[in-house]
């Protein structure tokens, strides 16, 4: 697990098929680059489903921290994983669409207890289909 | 036109951050929100001008090669002012107008970094020329009735 704690490096946390991360310190480029890899890889060795990531804390994000948001979610998508980044102040969202950003195929939800049901609403709607076909 | 910074006058007395590296860009951020509290700005706006200060660093470093962001606080009383100077010595910019229109990107960004830094700051002034660098002045200060 010390991997994880590494300074430097976000700690990914998992809680049954979910993987939980929480973005605590000011992003340095180099972190959000290690982050993509660390996730990339925790999502295909734990088979997760979702991943979960919590934003409350960043008082900015930028074109480049947005479009790593926007990358991470499309790796895990095609990881068979969707992404659901929780928390986002509302004075970020403001700059983010003023910045001219939309986060297209990002979902985002308020809390980290509406972005678990989000996910969970996919994992089931995504087993009903497997059933009927 | 100079594209020398320190004869701006205004952020030319204030604090000096060298652009070099990422840490570096989370510097001034860092100095941007600290310069922004001061003068009792809004998060929204303070939210806009860091926002801004992190993408106009951000190109410094990237197309410029590196270059400093001189901040100062402009201004008395409630008419204070944040004033932001970014500034490289880099290739410059050929076509001004191009570069500021969304989407337009010369490296592998989404081209957003000038023009959203136009949208986000109350105000925004950029000099360039091909083989002399760049500099973009912004400023904001806080809505007061």
């Amino acid at each position: 697990m010390t991997h994880f704690l590494e300074p430097n490096r976000i700690p990914i946390f998992q809680i049954g098929d979910c993987l939980l991360l929480t973005i605590q310190v000011d992003l340095e480029d180099r972190m959000i680059m290690t982050l993509k890899d660390d996730l990339a890889e925790r999502i295909a060795k734990t088979h997760a489903k979702g991943v979960l990531i919590d934003i409350s804390a960043l008082d900015v994000v930028d074109s480049f921290i947005g479009r790593m948001l926007a990358n991470i979610s499309a790796i895990a998508r095609i990881l068979d994983a969707s992404t659901v980044i929780v928390g986002m102040r509302p004075a970020v969202a403001i700059t983010l669409v003023e910045l001219g950003m939309s986060l297209q195929g990002v979902r985002t939800a308020l809390d980290v207890d509406r972005g678990m049901e989000l996910i969970r609403r996919g994992a089931a709607e995504e087993a009903a289909r497997l059933h009927e076909a | 036109m100079r594209l020398e910074p320190g004869h701006e006058g205004g952020a030319a007395d204030g604090e000096v951050i060298p652009i070099q590296t990422g840490a570096d860009v989370s510097r001034v951020r860092r100095v941007a929100a600290a310069a922004m509290a001061t003068i009792g700005a809004s998060k929204i706006e303070t939210t806009r001008m860091v926002t801004a200060a992190s993408e106009l660093a951000r190109n410094t470093l990237d197309y410029g090669g590196g270059g400093e962001m001189r901040i100062a606080i402009v201004g008395r009383m409630s008419k204070r002012k944040v004033e932001m100077i970014f500034s490289d010595r880099g290739p410059g910019i050929a076509d001004i107008a191009l570069a500021l229109k969304d989407g337009y990107s010369t490296g592998g960004g989404l081209g957003l970094g000038l023009s959203g830094a136009k949208r986000l700051c109350k105000e925004f002034e950029i000099r360039s020329a091909p083989g002399e660098g760049t500099i973009v002045k912004v400023a904001s200060w806080t809505e007061r009735p």
